[in-house]
């Protein structure tokens, strides 16, 4: 019986080969982001910068608050009861956190793609359609939405039925139709959390597929608890881990933070050697 | 030892003959007194159809009343029906949007320390005695003023305000988050968001609350009798005087000496029953379906 540890990631080699970080132009630049609930931190002390038009992954185990980080970057967590934060978000150079800034503002420039499926009771054209109409952008409608539907890998699934409800859709069908939403009002930077968590492999490839395609355009910010995917979809890739402080307090911290080749083949910390290579306790 | 006598004494346990008669007693209890809780509407429906409906007819709905008839014209209660009407639908239009605005701010924009205040005061003055209602409106508005239909019709309003926003926050309350994460998401703006995306999953909820609030302030007598009870016998529909209404023409039918009077006042009431008992009915329709719409079956 064999005893050697085989690699569980096997990271593919289709991705170009990523410019040095200094050439990057930066989207955020998070410095020392603390998240906290009622009083419990959830994320401390967080730090790193987003770079434009690449895939950027969040990993980690459940619990290490990277679904409460990525939504502090388009201020989603506003709407918590008892959420604060302390530290800098900064979006092309502009602090975002303050209370002087407009969260509406900022969520039109950084959309975001939820864990579960969520469309609206209304029909797929409607759904894509919506958004846009209430936000501004009133020619080519159709067109819009045709090229939305299109990108996110559903136009020839829906073409026939456009006027038919969102909710006969099947739940992957309902997220690249979410993903549709969110990329049809042009935003800059998407956010997904978690988009693939509750689908099935083939419309898990099919959104991994629409980001590698559609990088070139946005800026892809993605929580997965999915190794794999963060190997196989994203550039640069975060790994968040847990911290226990006395009396058992625990939040999630930023362990490391590199491109995704190096995370998964060289990791330069203990920790996310053994995240990665499975032998998390 | 046979197969029998081992299971039964692996399954004795002390007491159980007591236990299970405690069990049985308790059990026939409860189900008495659901069975009471039916049988005392039914008496009610009872009792009430059989002393109404033979004086049920068109005149009650079509003609006026006719005070201390000596002869047998035909005569009923068309002024306390149409009173009804229009300060029920006054009251209704007053409580509607005052009631979900209040609902909205609860439930969509309000801190919770303000929801948890303010939501016990509705449900403080949902348990305010209606004819509490009735004193106050009557120094309100009354007093120096006379009495009118639309005085009514604010009392009245006042009782349906708490129960037509309790009732909007528990569907709001129903709306999944996600959806109101979605349209946050693409930076739709908070009240777009409330009045595009949430309000329309609410409306058969909304509706739901609204009958029944109207069929819980239709039958309502304490606050009119201050406000609106002094009235002749000529249909009006003008709610600037007072006007007749059925619960207060009910209780005047009740004090006469006539028992023509009597027959037309149980006739009224079974009227008033029955619109009741359809609203709720109805209510209890629309909301299981408006539910079922909004969990997405």
């Amino acid at each position: 019986m064999s005893t050697t540890i085989e690699p569980t990631v096997r990271v593919e080699t289709r991705r170009q080969p990523m410019p040095p970080r200094e050439r990057l132009e930066q989207i955020f630049d998070i410095q020392d982001l603390d998240a906290i609930y009622s009083g419990k931190p959830a994320v401390k002390g967080v730090t790193m910068e987003v770079y434009k038009n690449l895939v950027t992954a969040i990993i980690g185990p459940s619990g290490c608050g990277k679904s409460t980080y990525i939504r502090c970057l388009n201020r989603m967590n506003d709407l918590i009861t008892g959420f604060t934060q302390t530290g800098t978000i900064r979006y092309h150079g502009q602090d975002i956190c303050g209370s002087d800034v407009d969260a509406v503002a900022v969520r039109r420039n950084i959309g975001m793609v939820f864990q579960r499926p969520n469309p609206f009771p209304k029909s797929i054209h409607d759904n894509v359609a919506w958004g846009m109409k209430v936000l501004g952008i009133r020619d080519d409608i159709n067109a819009r939405v045709e090229r939305a539907l299109t990108q996110a890998a559903l136009w020839d699934e829906v073409k026939d039925r456009l006027k038919a409800s969102a909710l006969s859709l099947s739940g992957g069908q309902q997220q690249r139709l979410c993903i549709a939403r969110a990329i049809a009002v042009e935003p800059d930077v998407v956010l997904m959390d978690e988009p693939a968590s509750a689908l099935d492999p083939i419309a898990t490839q099919a959104i991994e597929e629409l980001m590698h395609n559609l990088k070139s355009e946005y800026t892809f910010v993605i929580v997965t608890h999915n190794m794999q995917q963060a190997a196989r979809v994203a550039d640069m890739t975060a790994f968040f881990s847990i911290s226990h402080g006395g009396e058992g307090q625990r939040w999630g911290e930023l362990v490391e933070y590199d491109a995704t080749e190096k995370i998964f083949t060289a990791p330069s910390d203990k920790r996310t050697e053994d995240y990665v290579t499975g032998r998390f306790g | 030892m046979s197969a029998q006598e081992v299971q039964r004494s692996v399954l004795r346990v002390e007491g159980l003959a007591r236990r299970k008669a405690v069990n049985r007693t308790m059990e026939l209890l409860a189900w008495v007194s659901a069975l009471i809780a039916v049988a005392i509407l039914g008496i009610v429906v009872y009792s009430v159809a059989r002393r109404g409906l033979p004086a049920l007819n068109l005149d009650l709905l079509t003609k006026d009343p006719i005070p201390f008839s000596l002869t047998n014209q035909p005569q009923g209660l068309r002024n306390a029906f149409v009173g009804t009407l229009v300060i029920v639908s006054l009251a209704t239009l007053m409580a509607l949007p005052f009631g979900i605005l209040v609902a909205i701010y609860l439930n969509e924009f309000a801190p919770a320390s303000i929801r948890n205040v303010v939501t016990m005061v509705l449900d403080i003055l949902n348990g305010v005695p209606a004819i509490v209602i009735g004193i106050f409106v009557f120094g309100l508005f009354v007093v120096g003023h006379g009495q009118s239909g639309w005085a009514g019709s604010f009392a009245l309003a006042c009782l349906m305000l708490p129960l037509v926003a309790r009732s909007t926050m528990e569907v709001l309350a129903l709306v999944p988050n996600s959806l109101r994460e979605a349209s946050l998401g693409l930076g739709v703006a908070r009240w777009r968001t409330t009045l595009s995306i949430v309000l329309p999953q609410t409306i058969g909820g909304i509706l739901t609350g609204t009958v029944l609030a109207v069929a819980r302030v239709a039958g309502e007598t304490a606050p009119l009798l201050f406000v609106s009870s002094f009235v002749g016998t000529k249909t009006s529909w003008n709610p600037l005087h007072a006007l007749q209404s059925i619960p207060v023409a009910i209780f005047e039918l009740s004090e006469s000496p006539d028992p023509a009077d009597h027959a037309r006042a149980w006739a009224a009431a079974f009227v008033l029953l029955m619109f009741i008992l359809f609203a709720s009915l109805g209510a209890r329709w629309l909301a299981t379906r408006s539910r079922r719409k909004i969990m997405g079956r």
